[in-house]
């Protein structure tokens, strides 16, 4: 039971943010197949209450998201869960580039000459899109890049490790009200020095509720107590 | 990276303070002040974050800290940078040679998630956060936290992208040394953590020590606020 309720184009080297409600969905596809897209996450109700990357990572044992997997709040509760995913790997690590990285990466651009085309990056989208909702710089916190893996190896050392396949997508479903927050731009350890960020398009869907069988809910006993948590919030609703 | 070297400061001249078991310590350090962390008993995991003393709204930032040195661990030479890309303090000894970064505090809702949602009135690192940031006066709340550092603690990733929490790799006496690059307030949790081995199932003091670079006699001043 989707329904699709609309379509966002998000234009590479453009940010989006949304209030999504609990029982709503998003698809979000990557038709290049080499894209990325930088999503955060906030308590629609409560900001004080937003993603927190490593209590996900440490609950699920992951250094990285792959579907069934939860997206967890500071709060305990599972903001959104990944239900489909033909990626695989969304690196939780990499985190937000800035202007400054950016501008090293493609050289310095101004909006004359390059008007929408001008070079952008995903922590100044970040604070706009928050400044749309009120919250600040404060209210920044880590954030998961999708689409885009980045290995590890036994000494630690972080790798660039791209795995493009056209048509990528992932469907995030959310388990409360959020603030999504998203940014098209270039993961911040791609080494490609050409600006050329890639369009991503999101569609808004109703989607199901988690079942006794969901199998987010049933991938471990901390992701059916993530959900339990997020279902006290809103005991038996679902739109 | 696992770059295991020693400090030439003198502990005698440090200002020194013992952070028992499930305590908290927060702090200002001044640009140039060196911060030694010592795990006087081993195995035991200080949950460290960084804010800036002048503006809190930069503080430590794990993902670009990560990112620019390209390597997940910490150890001498690394650079704990901020939200806003700039270096706050520098690692400049390390006798343990890895530090976790990912795993973050516990929490009472964590714990919850992790090992019951009876476990909520148990101790944690988050808590002890809250209250030395209520008790510090200086206008902090849950938002100025953000993914810390867990000195001592050992939290390897496997090439499939799962993390493995291995017992610690650090013993009595092991120390990690950083030196303020700006002026920073230091928040540190003596983790109280009972419910998994990062403190060895045993919750243990840790030693600070500070020294100042323009007092060589290493004489000892009230904390700066």
């Amino acid at each position: 039971m989707h329904r699709l309720l609309h379509t966002e184009r998000i234009p590479g080297g453009a940010s989006w943010s949304s209030r999504l409600r609990r029982g709503q969905g998003l698809r979000i596809q990557d038709p290049t197949g080499d894209g990325n897209l930088v999503l955060g996450l906030w308590n629609a109700n409560d900001p004080f209450e937003r993603l927190n990357v490593p209590d996900s990572l440490k609950s699920q044992r992951i250094a990285r998201f792959a579907a069934p997997c939860t997206l967890q709040s500071d709060m305990g509760r599972a903001l959104a869960s990944l239900v489909e995913d033909t990626c695989g790997w969304h690196d939780a690590i990499g985190g937000l580039g800035d202007h400054a990285l950016s501008a090293s990466r493609f050289g310095e651009t101004t909006y004359q000459d390059s008007r929408n085309d001008r070079v952008t990056n995903a922590r100044d989208h970040f604070l706009v899109e928050l400044g749309r909702h009120g919250l600040g710089e404060r209210d920044l916190g880590a954030v998961v890049n999708l689409f885009s893996r980045i290995s590890v190896g036994s000494d630690g050392a972080l790798r660039w490790d791209p795995a493009a396949k056209p048509g990528r997508s992932a469907t995030l479903r959310f388990e409360m009200d959020v603030l999504v927050v998203v940014s098209a731009t270039p993961h911040p350890m791609d080494p490609g020095t050409a600006w050329n960020p890639r369009e991503i398009v999101v569609d808004v869907d109703l989607l199901p509720p988690p079942g006794p069988d969901d199998p987010v809910r049933n991938s471990c006993p901390e992701n059916g107590r993530a959900l339990e948590l997020s279902e006290r919030l809103f005991p038996g609703e679902w739109p | 990276m696992n770059a295991i070297v020693e400090s030439s400061l003198d502990p005698k001249r440090a200002e020194r303070t013992v952070v028992q078991a499930g305590d908290h310590w927060m702090r200002e350090l001044k640009a140039g002040q060196t911060l030694r962390i010592v795990d006087l008993e081993g195995n035991q995991a200080v949950d460290t974050f960084f804010l800036d003393a002048h503006d809190p709204a930069e503080r430590y930032c794990a993902q670009t800290t990560l990112r620019e040195q390209g390597n997940i661990y910490l150890t001498t030479g690394s650079r704990i940078l901020s939200t806003r890309g700039r270096e706050m303090l520098a690692i400049v000894a390390d006798t343990c040679g890895r530090h976790d970064t990912l795993g973050g505090a516990c929490a009472a809702e964590s714990n919850q998630v992790r090992y019951g949602l009876e476990k909520r009135h148990m101790h944690n690192c988050r808590d002890s956060f809250l209250l030395a940031m209520a008790r510090s006066g200086r206008n902090l709340s849950k938002k100025d936290i953000g993914p810390n550092i867990n000195f001592f603690m050992n939290v390897p990733v496997t090439p499939e992208g799962f993390l493995d929490f291995q017992d610690g790799i650090s013993a009595p006496g092991k120390y990690v040394e950083m030196r303020a690059t700006r002026d920073v307030v230091v928040l540190v949790s003596n983790c109280p953590q009972l419910n998994n081995p990062c403190n060895g199932w045993n919750p243990t003091p840790v030693e600070m020590m500070v020294w100042d670079p323009w007092r060589p006699s290493g004489a000892r001043h009230p904390p700066v606020r």
